[in-house]
């Protein structure tokens, strides 16, 4: 078993695609002579050639639009956007296109499209580099959406997501690039729309996905010495969402927090406590409570950043809330 | 890369005999949907293309078969051009299981794979890099197609454009764009829209081959295309092209166009009527009015067809609602 970079695990899942099928090729900002904004891409330039690793000019918009062509036409890119951020001016693209197409024509036209990048905060990045917009992509019938940080897990469900005939946005984190998981070095792929529970436990579960799992994981090692026992689920992907996992895990544990970077309002998170109020009703033992950004955009200064996102802290805080009712 | 001029050609009786069928058959067949849609029987939007019908013949006669063609809303002649059979068309107006879609795109968003007729879409310029990219992934595989892309003078001023042209000349995609310049977008007129008026001239920016040409004449229009198409496919590069058209209705159903000139949709009509072009043509090659007339009893016969057909089908089938969500559900 080899320890791998996110960044490492992400190249290897492409550059092994690759390899199997010529179809698929790499797009993006400063992906091929660069070597990636992120040094995902390292090295596959010289592997694959320019053909199929191919810098663009600096036009989501377009770009993003060539691509979902070329998957119409029976090719299968991976579009890297640096960050998702600057999605938001192909967000035409994707929503209106992408997503739709495949309905609109009644199956004439499919679109095998991967969108990869990474979304939310970094650190010190302001205002409009520091989005996390899971929720904007899962509002929409036509997309898959993937979020997740874990290198074993962003390996197989990349492989996934690129021989996917669907078009998947699938969101990475600039902050966890360089930080290391054990892969397997046998091949695998993880199924869509399965959620993995990352640390068990039997008092509360915390619903989270991509780089806030660190966060619940060390929420809970500080919950277990307070005598809580805190489960932690990782949905990894939002749509196909993992709704049995959710109930067995309220059924289990009566008390749910789900931590979601980002906004409160018309959020993945809202999503998720209105359908397992909806669905498990009895078997809840307190409110689901929220953990989300402030509703305020991203201020600079360090501090006031620490103030607006989920923080250990704030996890804590919401755990024992629900589990002191 | 600058402007050029195509060269002449010569066009036989028998291919002039078969754009012109097709040109009244795409003007019938949008007759009967005006008519449709004041009875109610089609919905929503329905932008017809009646005046710019030698624009969609021509240009599909200058293609392959395995050519991609896609454009935006106003797409009944297109579609009808690029082979999708005018019952398809129809039932798809009226929103019944036997349309080109089953009743889910509707007039703005039909598409057929077989005919590599690519649709329908309802964002202006949001269906120009899908264009391009069809175009990218015909030079990525070699297999020797062009992709054309239509888009309306109101297209050519959003940004989606600008960026497939782009990136189409940078890598010097197999691509023809063909700006149909009907003079209006929506209700604003050319010059209220655009300093630059020829949007052939947008192609300069990116350093691409464009004119602009009238395109009222069928061969005039296949000429044109004809010559952009072998440039593309040559391996030389994309094209840009103005084709200066004009639409005798409004920009949909609900427009009474009050926005026009006085006098300017009659002189168009009496000057530049496709229809009448190609029949002057005819007959000047030694075709009788009675072989016009046949021709035109034959195509109201096809739309009459289309119209029957489309009332007496079913509905969408509701069970089949989620079907087309996911290819992998």
């Amino acid at each position: 078993m080899a320890q791998l970079q996110l960044r490492e695990a992400l190249r290897r899942a492409m550059s092994e695609e690759m390899r199997r099928d010529e179809r698929i090729f790499l797009m993006g900002e400063e992906v091929a002579y660069y070597d990636g904004a992120y040094k995902v891409s390292q090295g596959m330039l010289a592997e694959f050639g320019d053909k199929r690793v191919i810098d663009t000019p600096i036009a989501e918009n377009g770009f993003c639009g060539i691509g979902i062509g070329a998957a119409m036409a029976g090719l299968r890119p991976i579009i890297e956007v640096m960050t998702w951020n600057f999605s938001l001016v192909a967000y035409d693209q994707i929503i209106n296109n992408a997503a739709k197409i495949y309905q609109m024509t009644a199956g004439e036209f499919h679109v095998p499209i991967v969108f990869r990048g990474p979304v939310g905060a970094a650190e010190n990045l302001g205002s409009q580099h520091s989005m996390a917009l899971e929720s904007l992509f899962a509002h929409f019938p036509g997309l898959k959406v993937v979020s997740t940080a874990d290198p074993a897990d962003a390996y197989g469900l990349l492989k996934t997501a690129i021989r996917d005939d669907d078009p998947v946005v699938f969101m990475e984190s600039e902050l966890l690039y360089g930080r290391s998981g054990e892969v397997p070095d046998e091949e695998f792929l993880i199924p869509f729309g399965q959620a993995a529970v990352k640390r068990d436990g039997t008092d509360v579960t915390l619903v989270t996905w991509n780089k806030q799992v660190f966060n619940c994981l060390e929420a809970a090692e500080v919950l277990a010495k307070e005598g809580i026992s805190a489960r932690v689920l990782d949905l990894r992907t939002l749509r196909p969402l993992d709704e049995e996992a959710l109930y067995r895990c309220v059924a289990e544990t009566h008390r749910m927090v789900v931590v979601q970077e980002g906004f409160a309002f018309a959020g993945v998170g809202a999503e998720i406590a209105a359908r397992v109020t909806e669905a498990c009703f009895d078997a809840l033992d307190a409110p689901i409570l929220r953990v989300t950004n402030l509703d305020v955009n991203q201020p600079y200064a360090t501090n006031l950043e620490k103030l607006v996102m989920p923080s250990v802290k704030r996890i804590v805080d919401a755990a024992r809330a629900v589990c002191s009712r | 890369m600058g402007e050029a001029v195509a060269p002449e050609v010569v066009v036989s009786r028998e291919d002039l005999l078969v754009w012109y069928e097709q040109m009244a058959l795409i003007r019938r067949v949008e007759e009967l949907a005006a008519k449709a849609y004041t009875l109610r029987k089609i919905l929503g939007f329905c932008h017809l293309y009646i005046g710019q019908e030698a624009v969609a013949v021509g240009a599909v006669a200058a293609l392959e078969p395995k050519d991609q063609l896609i454009t935006a809303y106003r797409l009944h002649g297109h579609a009808l051009a690029k082979g999708i059979s005018p019952r398809a068309v129809m039932a798809e107006l009226f929103g019944k299981e036997t349309g080109a879609t089953h009743g889910i795109g509707g007039s703005m968003h039909m598409a057929s794979k077989e005919h590599e007729f690519w649709g329908g879409y309802g964002i202006v310029g949001g269906h120009v890099p899908l264009g391009a990219g069809a175009a990218f992934a015909n030079k990525y595989s070699g297999d020797g197609r062009v992709s054309i892309t239509f888009l309306g003078d109101g297209a050519a001023q959003q940004g989606a454009f600008y960026e497939a042209i782009c990136m189409a000349q940078l890598w010097k995609l197999p691509a023809i764009f063909v700006v149909e310049n009907n003079y209006y977008a929506m209700g604003t007129s050319l010059e209220r829209q655009s300093f630059l008026t020829d949007m052939s001239k947008r192609g300069a920016g990116v350093g691409m081959m464009h004119w602009q040409f009238e395109a009222f004449d069928v061969v005039d229009v296949y000429r044109n295309i004809k010559h952009a198409v072998d440039h593309a496919r040559s391996g030389q590069g994309p094209v840009l092209l103005e084709a200066v058209t004009y639409r005798y209705r409004g920009h949909s159903m609900s427009d009474p166009a009050k926005y026009r000139a006085e006098g300017e949709l009659d002189t168009h009509k009496k000057e530049h009527d496709g229809l009448k072009i190609v029949e002057n043509r005819l007959r000047d090659l030694g075709v009788s009015d009675d072989e016009i007339k046949a021709i035109k009893d034959r195509v109201a016969e096809v739309a009459k067809d289309a119209y029957d057909f489309a009332e007496s089908s079913p509905e969408p089938d509701a069970t089949k609602l989620y079907d087309y969500i996911y290819a992998e559900p």
